[in-house]
C-alpha cells in the first residue's frame, strides 16, 4: 500500500534549519561580521550593489553573509528588498565630471588635465598567492599625499571639441525606468543602459568579449576609466532647491570606437558608455563595449547577426535573477507534464511498432 | 520575516493598482498578453512570481486561499506560496477546492467545476504560445496583432505528418473567442476542455512580465484539424486510491520491480472522494490511512 508523500511543510522547516546551521559553519571558528564583509570583501559588496540596483554597502554585506557567499543569491536578496522600498523622488543626474577620483586612467592619451591615477588596482600585481595573508597581519600604511585640487575633466570632452567624436543627442528629460515599466522592445538606449548596468557581470563580460573576437567587432579604446565618489543631489520641494543627500562610489568607462562612417554618418569616432555602482571596472568596460555594439542601428551600421548586436537577445538574458530563477525552477515537480509526455510517447511508440509489425507481416 | 513592515499581501498599493489595471485590460481582451511591470518577489522568478503577484493584487482580507502545484496542496512550492500569503496577508487558507475563493495553481485545473464566485490564478512560465516557433518577442507580438497563426498550424500539421498525432501533451495551444492564440500554461491537455468555465481565470507570468485572462464563459477552443480532432487524454486507468475514472492521474513507481500505482493528481478531489467512501483498487478506507 502506497501513501502519497506528505510532509512538505516539515521538510521545508527542517531544510531551512539545516541551512542556517551550514551557513554558520564550524562554530569553533569566529563568526564573520557584516562590517568585516563590507570592509574586506568590498568588491563582492560592490557587485551585489551594482546588480542588485541598490547602493547600500551594509545591506549588500548582510546579503552576502546570508547567502553564504553565493553572489547571485545575495543580489536576489537585495533586489527583493529594493522592490519594497517607496520612491521619494528622483535625484539630479550625477556629475561624473566632478568626481573625486580614486582611479583614473586613459588608454588613448598619455597625459591629460587631471593626470593619470592608478589607484588601488590589481593591474600590474603579479598573481602570486600571498601566503603571508593566511597568517594575517597588519598592512603597512600606503604612502599618501594631499589630493590634487585640479579638476579632472572628461577626456572625451577634448575629442568633442574637435568634432572628432559623434555628438550625443540629448535624451528625454525623464528617462524610462526599467524597474517600474515592463521592458518593451525595441528599447531606447537609456533602457538598454539600465539593463546592462544591472545585468550579470559574467554575461556582459562574455558578450563584450565576443565583440572583441570578431562578432560585431567595434574596436574599442578605453578613452577613460574613472572610479571615485560623486555627490547625489535632489530637489527638495519644501526648500525649492537641490541639496546633497549623500555620496556614492561609481565606476565610469567611456570607450572611443573606430568608425569609418556609414550611409548616414560621416567618419568619426563613436562612443560606448558604462556606469556601474562601486568599484566595478571589469563590468563598466564590458558594459561600454556591449552598449556600443547595440548602437549599430542608430549609427547606420550593418547588422552582422552577432549576438551582442541583438538587443532582444542581450536584454532578455542579461538579468541573472530572472535567469537563475527560471533555470532552477526545473527542480520543481513537473510530474503532471511529464505524465502527459509519458502517455504521448507510449502512444506514439505503439503506433510505430504497429506499423513495423504490419510491414513485417 | 518582519511581517508588519510589509503591506497587506506584501505588495504596496500602487503596485497592486498597476497589476489590477493589467488584469482588467486582460479581462477586456481575453487571451491578449498584457505587459506589466513585474516586481522582484521574495521567491525566484520561474517559481510562481507571476501568479503570486496576481494573487496579491486580487486578494482581500475576507478571502480563503488555496494553492496547488501539480494538483496537490502539499507539494513543497505550493506549501511555500501558501505560507507566504498566510504571513503577509493573514488570509484564511484551505485545501478544500469548494471553500476557496482564490485558487493559485501550477500545471493543473481542479477536477471539481469552479463557481462564478471563485478566481483561478495560474502561474505561467512562458506566456507566448508561439515562442518555440519564433524566439523574438518583437516578431511574435506582430504575429498576434496581425492574427498570423499560420506557423502554429504548420507545426501541428508537421506533427501529424511525422508522428500521426499532434505531439503536444501539455501547454496545448488554444484559441480564445476566435481571436488570440493563447498558452493555457503547462496544464495537461486533459484540462483544456475545462478552460471554458464559470470562474474568472487569470494568468501571471512574472519573469516575462505578462498578464492575461479569461473572463467567465469565454469560448476557448483547443487547436486541431477536422480530420484530427483534439483529444483530451489521460492515463487509461482509474485512481488506485479513490477509484475515480474521470480524473487526471499521476503515475508512481512503488517498488524496485517498477510496479506502478495511479492516483489522482488533484489531492483534494481524491481525499474528498475517499472521505465519501470511494475506494480504489489499491486503496484502503480513509480511517485506516490516518497513521
Amino acid at each position: 500500500m502506497y501513501v502519497a508523500v506528505k510532509g512538505g511543510e516539515r521538510a521545508i522547516d527542517n531544510a531551512h534549519a539545516w541551512l542556517a546551521e551550514e551557513r554558520r559553519g564550524d562554530s569553533e571558528v569566529a563568526e564573520l561580521s557584516v562590517a568585516q564583509i563590507r570592509e574586506q570583501l568590498k568588491l563582492a559588496v560592490n557587485r551585489v550593489m551594482a546588480e542588485g540596483s541598490l547602493f547600500d554597502p551594509d545591506l549588500a554585506a548582510l546579503a552576502i553573509k546570508q547567502a553564504r557567499g553565493d553572489m547571485i543569491e545575495a543580489i536576489f536578496l537585495i533586489r527583493a528588498y529594493r522592490t519594497t522600498l517607496p520612491r521619494f523622488g528622483a535625484s539630479h543626474p550625477i556629475a561624473t565630471g566632478a568626481m573625486r577620483c580614486d582611479r583614473r586612467v586613459s588608454a588613448t592619451f598619455k597625459d591629460a588635465p587631471g593626470g593619470q591615477l592608478l589607484g588601488p588596482t590589481f593591474d600590474y600585481t603579479h598573481r602570486l598567492l600571498d601566503f603571508k595573508l593566511a597568517a594575517e597581519g597588519d598592512v603597512p600604511a600606503a604612502p599618501e599625499k594631499p589630493a590634487d585640487p585640479a579638476r579632472t575633466p572628461h577626456i572625451m570632452g577634448f575629442l568633442d571639441r574637435e568634432n572628432l567624436i559623434q555628438t550625443e543627442e540629448a535624451g528625454a528629460e525623464t528617462p524610462p525606468d526599467l524597474t517600474r515599466e515592463p521592458l518593451e522592445l525595441p528599447a531606447e538606449r537609456p533602457l538598454r543602459l539600465q539593463s546592462l548596468t544591472r545585468g550579470d557581470e559574467g554575461f556582459i563580460l562574455g558578450m563584450a568579449y565576443s565583440t572583441q573576437r570578431g562578432y560585431a567587432r567595434n574596436h574599442a579604446f578605453v578613452a577613460e576609466l574613472r572610479i571615485g565618489t560623486v555627490a547625489v543631489e535632489m530637489d527638495i520641494p519644501e526648500l525649492g532647491f537641490a541639496i546633497e543627500i549623500g555620496e556614492i562610489e561609481v565606476t565610469e568607462c567611456e570607450t572611443v570606437n573606430q568608425f569609418k562612417g556609414s550611409r548616414t554618418e560621416p567618419p568619426q569616432f563613436t562612443r560606448g558608455y558604462g556606469l556601474v555602482f562601486g568599484m566595478s571596472e571589469r563590468k563598466a568596460i564590458s558594459m561600454a563595449l556591449v552598449d556600443r555594439a547595440l548602437r549599430w542601428k542608430e549609427l547606420g551600421e550593418d547588422n552582422l547577426g552577432a549576438p551582442a548586436q541583438d538587443e532582444e537577445f542581450v536584454l532578455s538574458h542579461a538579468d541573472n535573477i530572472q535567469a537563475t530563477g527560471f533555470l532552477e525552477h526545473i527542480k520543481l515537480p513537473h510530474y503532471v507534464d511529464f505524465q502527459s509526455e509519458l502517455e504521448l510517447i507510449r502512444k506514439l511508440r505503439r503506433a510505430v511498432s504497429d506499423t513495423i509489425r504490419e510491414a513485417a507481416e | 520575516m518582519n511581517v508588519s513592515a510589509y503591506n497587506f499581501a506584501y505588495l504596496d498599493e500602487q503596485t497592486k493598482r498597476m497589476i489590477r489595471r493589467a488584469i482588467l485590460k486582460g479581462l477586456a481582451i481575453p487571451g491578449y498578453q498584457v505587459p506589466f511591470a513585474s516586481r522582484e518577489m521574495p521567491m525566484p522568478y520561474g517559481w510562481g512570481t507571476g501568479g503570486v503577484q496576481v494573487s496579491a493584487a486580487v486578494l482581500v482580507p475576507e478571502d480563503t486561499f488555496k494553492v496547488i502545484d501539480q494538483g496537490a496542496d502539499d507539494t513543497t512550492n505550493a506549501v511555500s506560496i501558501r505560507r507566504f500569503f498566510e504571513k503577509t496577508a493573514g488570509v484564511a487558507v484551505t485545501e478544500d477546492t469548494a471553500r476557496a475563493s482564490v485558487i493559485q495553481t501550477r500545471h493543473r485545473i481542479p477536477e471539481m467545476p469552479l463557481r462564478a464566485d471563485q478566481i483561478l490564478v495560474y502561474q505561467v512560465p512562458i506566456p507566448e504560445p508561439l515562442r518555440f516557433l519564433e524566439p523574438s518577442e518583437v516578431e511574435t507580438r506582430k504575429m498576434h496583432s496581425l492574427e498570423e497563426y499560420g506557423l502554429m498550424h504548420v507545426k501541428l500539421y508537421e506533427d501529424i505528418s511525422q508522428h500521426g498525432a499532434i505531439a503536444t501533451a501539455y501547454a496545448y495551444p488554444v484559441k480564445v473567442e476566435g481571436r488570440y492564440v493563447m498558452d493555457p500554461s503547462p496544464i495537461p491537455k486533459f484540462d483544456n476542455p475545462k478552460l471554458t468555465m464559470d470562474a474568472i481565470q487569470l494568468f501571471g507570468a512574472g519573469r516575462e512580465q505578462r498578464i492575461y485572462a479569461l473572463p467567465p464563459h469565454t469560448r476557448v477552443v483547443s487547436l486541431d484539424f477536422e480530420d484530427f480532432p483534439f483529444e483530451a487524454s489521460k492515463a487509461d486507468h482509474a485512481c488506485d486510491l479513490c477509484g475515480a475514472g474521470d480524473s487526471y492521474l499521476d503515475e508512481l513507481i512503488v517498488d524496485d520491480a517498477g510496479g506502478r500505482l495511479f492516483m489522482c493528481s488533484d489531492t483534494d478531489y481524491c481525499t474528498t472522494r475517499r472521505a465519501a467512501g470511494h475506494v480504489g483498487a489499491q486503496g484502503v478506507p480513509v480511517k485506516e490511512d490516518v497513521a
